[in-house]
């Protein structure tokens, strides 16, 4: 019988582990002198050094170690005194050279952690994710297949090489095993991503696009029965590439595996392949019989030795944590923990703050933001700093403190500036949206208000207050929506003599 | 005892794609025992604290700046491919899957 997600979870614990593969947004690769640049022509990025053609040497990148030392300083490791290069022999034809120059027994930072909170039912909740190492290697080329798709060796399938991304410098982040997250397994996961995503994003040492590849992540999952404190046997899900990715993966998998398991079948350690689609995943190559790299340490480059002045130096450059800023962010703004968090997983939190700095109140700035700008974004299937400019957004804020904008009329000057009318003062003055201020052209909508309901303006004269609401209303309607209620108000409490 | 069985040797040839027949599994196995064997008393010698020599040169952060170089045309760069095809190299699938 197929158990569903609860009735899985009950039944088995999982245990995670992940490995992120993270491209360093270096100018230069890793080991030579060729550019880097995503979505260039193909194989115009290459030289004997990436091309693995004899005789060449390859030199490291200093910026791609300091890189690494910096994600290890980041990631609370230990920075190793000495380190070194391994090459990783396999046949793809992905490395030209028949070996991807890795690290191996001597990775350049060891022994980390990073804290990653989520949000439950029962509030929120903290995990110490342990960090076993971050090592430095390079990225593959990429394979374009052709022809039929049989899984074998066929005369008529080839395969196209494109090396332009060979060599681009990769760090490779892997956790400790993770162990009792329960059923919030698919969500811890999530966010340790999400919060390693932010670390390397404050630290500018790459740019974090999951879907450009520059960040992916292999899931590794086991189950075992609740109590036994045995583990299971593990798949590896590869190159899951975006976060809400990630949480499904991780559940599809709790899934797919407490599925076999009550049909009395075992796990094969293998590695499978997410489905975007599905949310499942399929499989791919088995290692029943287990890989063997045949790595050795590369005589073609020297160790690293990073003394503690250079780490000194290094961590001295190191931003504000992301926790921090949040905390930081979160008591200057007054914000509720809950609104917070929503910001943070809209990821509008640096918008917010950008908003924020260029004048605007912290509390309209986010609610425009996740507000009404959000939904238009929802409604488009886009960012919503794709719509429209922090800057634009910043001085509709102002022109409603000002007084020159209601909320109302802000909204349309919004969907105008979306809509490509130009700045929010082009969209004013083209679409004659100015709110109305001019006291004696409101008193005359007012005047004319008061003699519309002559019974109504007597029973406001006589003390009942809410029953200007009605006269405001008709004020408003006279005047287009352009008038400011507060004012209106103001102006007709007084002219009946309250 | 060897140090290396021909069932190893065997099995080293395969995963670096060399054909080897019988008579050479049998000729290398005995010969790269002997190299394995002149190895094993150098080890002897060597104690915990030397690090294995991976570089003949006792150097160590040679590294360049980030600074991008030319690359090699695109001509030239496939001009040592057994073929190519719309600016990329061609080569035969060997793994199925992926
Ligand atoms: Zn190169």
């Amino acid at each position: 019988m197929s158990l569903n997600y609860d009735q899985a979870i009950e039944k088995y614990e999982p245990t995670l582990g992940l490995e992120v593969h993270v491209e360093l947004n270096t100018k230069s690769k890793m080991f030579c002198g060729c550019a880097t640049e995503f979505g260039a022509k193909p194989n115009t990025q290459t030289c004997p050094v990436c091309l693995g053609l004899p005789g060449a040497l390859p030199v490291v990148n200093k910026k791609a170690i300091e890189s690494t030392i910096l994600i290890g300083l980041a990631l609370n490791c230990s920075i190793a005194p000495y380190s070194r290069f391994a090459r990783k022999n396999y046949f793809y034809p992905d490395m030209p050279k028949n070996f991807q120059t890795s690290q191996y027994d001597e990775p350049i930072c060891t022994n980390g952690y990073l804290d990653v909170e989520i949000e439950t039912d029962e509030g929120s909740k903290s995990f110490k994710i342990e960090i076993e190492r971050v090592h430095m290697e390079e990225d593959t080329g990429k394979s374009l297949h052709v022809g039929g798709n049989t899984g074998r060796i066929h005369g008529a399938d080839y395969s196209l090489l494109d090396y332009n991304r060979a060599g681009i410098p990769l760090v490779e982040i892997v956790t400790k095993i993770i162990p009792k997250t329960g059923k919030y397994a698919p969500q811890v996961a999530r966010a340790y991503v999400a919060a390693l995503r932010d670390i390397l994003r404050g630290l500018q040492v790459s740019d974090v696009k999951m879907e450009q590849g520059s960040l992916r992540c292999d899931v590794n999952l086991s189950l075992s029965r609740v109590g036994s404190g045995k583990l299971g046997t593990r798949s590896e899900t590869k190159n899951v590439n975006s976060l809400r990715s990630v949480e499904r993966a991780v559940t599809g998998e709790i899934i797919r595996q407490s599925d076999r398991l009550e049909q009395g079948e075992r796990i094969i350690q293998e590695t499978r392949h997410f489905l975007e689609e599905s949310g499942q995943t399929r499989p791919g190559r088995s290692k029943e019989q287990a890989e063997d790299y045949r790595y050795f340490p590369e005589p073609d480059l020297v160790p690293v030795v990073p003394d503690s002045k250079w780490i000194e130096e290094l961590k001295k450059t190191l931003p504000e944590k992301p926790a921090d800023r949040r905390k930081r962010l979160q008591s200057a703004w007054s914000v509720p923990d809950k609104e917070m968090a929503a910001m943070v997983n809209a990821e509008l939190l640096d918008t917010v703050e950008q908003t924020v700095l260029l004048g605007a109140d912290a509390t309209k700035a986010r609610s425009w933001w996740l507000g009404e700008i959000s939904r238009i974004a929802n409604d488009r299937n886009v960012f919503p700093t794709d719509l429209i400019s922090v800057k634009d957004v910043a001085e509709i804020i102002a022109l409603i403190a000002k007084g020159e904008l209601t909320d109302k009329l802000a909204r349309q000057v919004l969907e105008g500036v979306i809509s490509g009318e130009g700045s929010p003062v082009d969209v004013i003055t083209k679409r004659g949206l100015k709110v109305v201020s001019d006291d004696s052209q409101l008193m005359k909508a007012i005047e004319d208000a008061i003699a519309a309901s002559p019974d109504t303006a007597e029973r406001v004269r006589g003390g009942n207050i809410p029953a200007a609401g009605a006269l405001i209303g008709a004020v408003m309607k006279a005047t287009g929506g352009q008038a400011d209620a507060a004012k209106v108000r103001e102006l007709l409490l007084k002219h009946l003599g309250q | 005892m060897s140090a290396i069985s021909r069932d190893e040797v065997a099995n080293l040839a395969r995963l670096a794609r060399i054909a080897m027949s019988d008579a050479e599994l049998d000729h290398l196995a005995g010969e790269m025992d002997v190299i394995l064997g002149a190895v094993a008393r150098v080890q002897e010698v060597a104690s915990k604290d030397v690090l294995a020599t991976s570089h003949p040169l006792d150097v160590s952060n040679v590294v360049r700046e980030d600074l991008v170089v030319a690359s090699l045309s695109p001509t030239e760069a496939l001009s040592g491919a057994p073929a190519s095809e719309d600016q990329r190299f061609k080569v035969p699938q060997i793994l199925g899957e992926e």
